[in-house]
């Protein structure tokens, strides 16, 4: 544990040292800022139009809630910005260490190859949690001007899924930079494999066979939908931890391998 | 201390070590010599375990590298060929987190940090301009970072230590820093090292193994290396006279082997080499036999046989022989 610990927040710290997080940090922060701005203010004016018409035509105001619509369609847009983030934070978790020669002195230490995957992968899911714990803030002042109060459950479950989302993606990052010794190639394989696993969902979507169902379940952007909607469903809970941990076995078989292949 | 028996590594059909057995005796320095690609590093890396030998085992400490591996790994010290450096890290960082992995529990950690940065002088308490603990690794120079490597392989005061190369790339000065601190080593650590700097070998090493494509040539103490392939002493004449009845006399004394002669650029001048056996006393009747036959004896010397002579006469076989397997020449 120490050590799992030991790897974990020297890969956190080094973040920190490089331009790569406060570039992946802002940008993300500035994108999902400008798009909650807008889907508040899109719904709001809907909902408000819709109100004045069914107020000239004499009807009752139809009830909309705005702060779940924002929060579905901030999660949805949040889901796929994450595709184009996330492999800017595994890229470098082993093919930074390849390129330096530091992977020697991890594996030459008394550390098991299982303590230097999970540390890893702990430090991505860290600074994954760092980049959206901000975001949390645009929903408390959303609450600040909503009467009556949102319910905080639906948002935490959204949280939730994105957290398992994230994981699975992190998770399937590291398996790709452990693959080579280039950050570049790391990121834009890992980049590529993102995009065809949403596409998957694309393409599920408008075939009606069987095979279509296979690959629309395998999409890891479908299991996510329920999670915006306020739906806590374990299936999907299974299928983001089952994605997750079949990923990290590939990154240490991979990293075993090495040893072998050297 | 370091059993080695039967090791080979074979990268798919290229075998680069080929049934390698030697020991190392606690506190002893070993020299690991051979021309570059000789299978120095090969070996290296699976007495630390970074990479496992196809067939054959060692054992560190009498653990085993395979079955204790962990074990066996938290008793050695390690300094790659290229240091494995954390370039955004400062030294002492750096050296923090690689205790931290090394297993120092946390009361001692920032005394064994503090104690191996002095010995390996990245600090010096009179100097605040010598103090490199706050520095990021990659603004060192190649020397500095060559001592936080060794820094990193020291700092768990591990009972065996593994260098390779540690002293390429440095500067003169820096080098016998280093061989100085590695001799230091000698009694409470077992250390071995790879070079294929020969001199560096008798300079700091009790026992050598020389390597050659994968093979182990020889093993002995470097002195007895010099004597054993010099067989005897080696005369270096520079005379005047007649060549040819000098050169008959001395072939007939008791005690030599052989003697060759090439003129020199001086008049009449001529230089002879002359085979004798361990015999000191020969050196006294090559000398008369010159005088007596009415000839000038200008300089007598003995020449030993250089380890470099020794190296390339022990790794330079015929296909090499291109000047390809040379040893003592600087990596490309």
């Amino acid at each position: 544990m120490k050590n799992i610990w030991a790897i974990a927040r020297r890969q956190y710290e080094n973040y920190f040292v490089s331009p790569i997080a406060y570039a992946v940090l802002t940008i993300f922060l500035l994108v999902m800022g400008y798009f909650f701005y807008n889907i508040l203010r899109l719904i709001v004016e809907n909902s408000m139009m819709e109100a004045m018409q069914s107020q000239q035509f004499g009807g009752l105001p139809p009830g909309v809630d705005v702060p779940s619509q924002v929060a579905r369609n901030f999660f949805g847009i949040l889901s796929t910005i994450l595709l184009f983030m996330l492999p800017m934070i595994t890229m470098g978790l082993f093919a930074e260490e390849k390129k330096q020669g530091t992977l020697e002195l991890l594996m030459t230490s008394p550390l098991t190859s299982v303590q230097i995957v999970l540390g890893k992968f702990l430090a991505a899911l860290a600074f994954f949690v760092s980049m959206l714990l901000p975001t949390l803030l645009y929903f408390e002042i959303m609450q600040v001007y909503s009467q009556p109060h949102f319910p905080w459950g639906p948002v935490f479950n959204s949280f939730f899924g994105i957290l398992l989302l994230g994981g699975a993606l992190l998770a399937l990052g590291s398996f790709i930079s452990s693959l080579t010794e280039n950050q570049i190639i790391a990121s834009v394989s890992t980049f590529g494999v993102f995009l065809i696993l949403w596409v998957l969902d694309i393409s599920s979507r408008s075939g009606e066979s069987k095979l279509g169902e296979v690959l629309g379940y395998l999409s890891v952007l479908n299991h996510f939908e329920d999670f915006s909607k306020g739906i806590f469903d374990t299936t999907h809970l299974i299928f983001y931890l089952s994605f997750m941990a079949f990923s990290l076995l590939l990154t240490l078989r991979s990293l075993e391998s090495l040893r072998w292949r050297q | 201390m370091i059993e080695v028996s039967h090791i080979s590594k074979r990268y798919g059909v290229k075998e680069a070590v080929h049934d390698i057995c030697f020991d190392v005796k606690d506190g002893e320095i070993l020299g690991f010599l051979g021309p570059n690609a000789a299978g120095k590093t090969t070996t290296m890396r699976i007495l630390t375990g970074y990479i496992p030998p196809t067939s054959g085992t060692a054992r560190i400490d009498g653990l085993d590298i395979l079955e204790q591996s962990l074990e066996a790994r938290r008793r050695i010290g390690y300094l790659p060929e290229n240091p494995p450096l954390y370039g955004e890290m400062t030294v002492e960082g750096y050296l923090h987190f690689v205790g931290r992995i090394k297993g120092i529990p946390v009361g001692d950690r920032a005394a064994k940090v503090e104690d191996v940065m002095k010995r390996c002088r990245l600090v010096n308490n009179s100097s605040e301009e010598e103090d490199y603990s706050r520095r990021l690794i990659k603004h060192l120079s190649k020397g500095y970072r060559q001592r936080v490597g060794l820094a990193q392989a020291l700092i768990h005061d591990p009972k065996v230590l593994i260098l390779d190369e540690p002293t390429v790339g440095l500067d003169p000065k820096q080098i016998i820093e280093v061989r100085d601190l590695i001799k230091s080593l000698a009694g409470t650590h077992t250390v071995v090292l790879s070079t294929h700097i020969l001199p560096e070998v008798s300079m700091t090493c009790q026992r050598v193994v020389i390597i050659d494509r994968g093979k182990i040539v020889v093993e002995d103490t470097p002195e007895n290396l010099t004597q054993q392939l010099r067989g005897g002493d080696r005369l270096i004449i520079e005379m005047s006279g007649a060549l040819e009845p000098i050169t008959a006399g001395i072939r007939s004394l008791p005690g030599v082997h052989a003697v060759s002669s090439k003129p020199l650029s001086s008049p009449q001048g001529y230089e002879l080499t002359v085979e004798v056996g361990e015999d000191r006393s020969a050196r006294n009747a090559v000398a008369r036999v010159i005088m007596d036959l009415g000839g000038q004896l200008w300089s007598l010397r003995p020449a030993s046989m250089s380890l470099e002579e020794i190296f390339l006469e022990l790794t330079t076989s015929e296909e090499a022989v291109e000047g390809q397997a040379a040893g003592g020449q600087e990596k490309p």
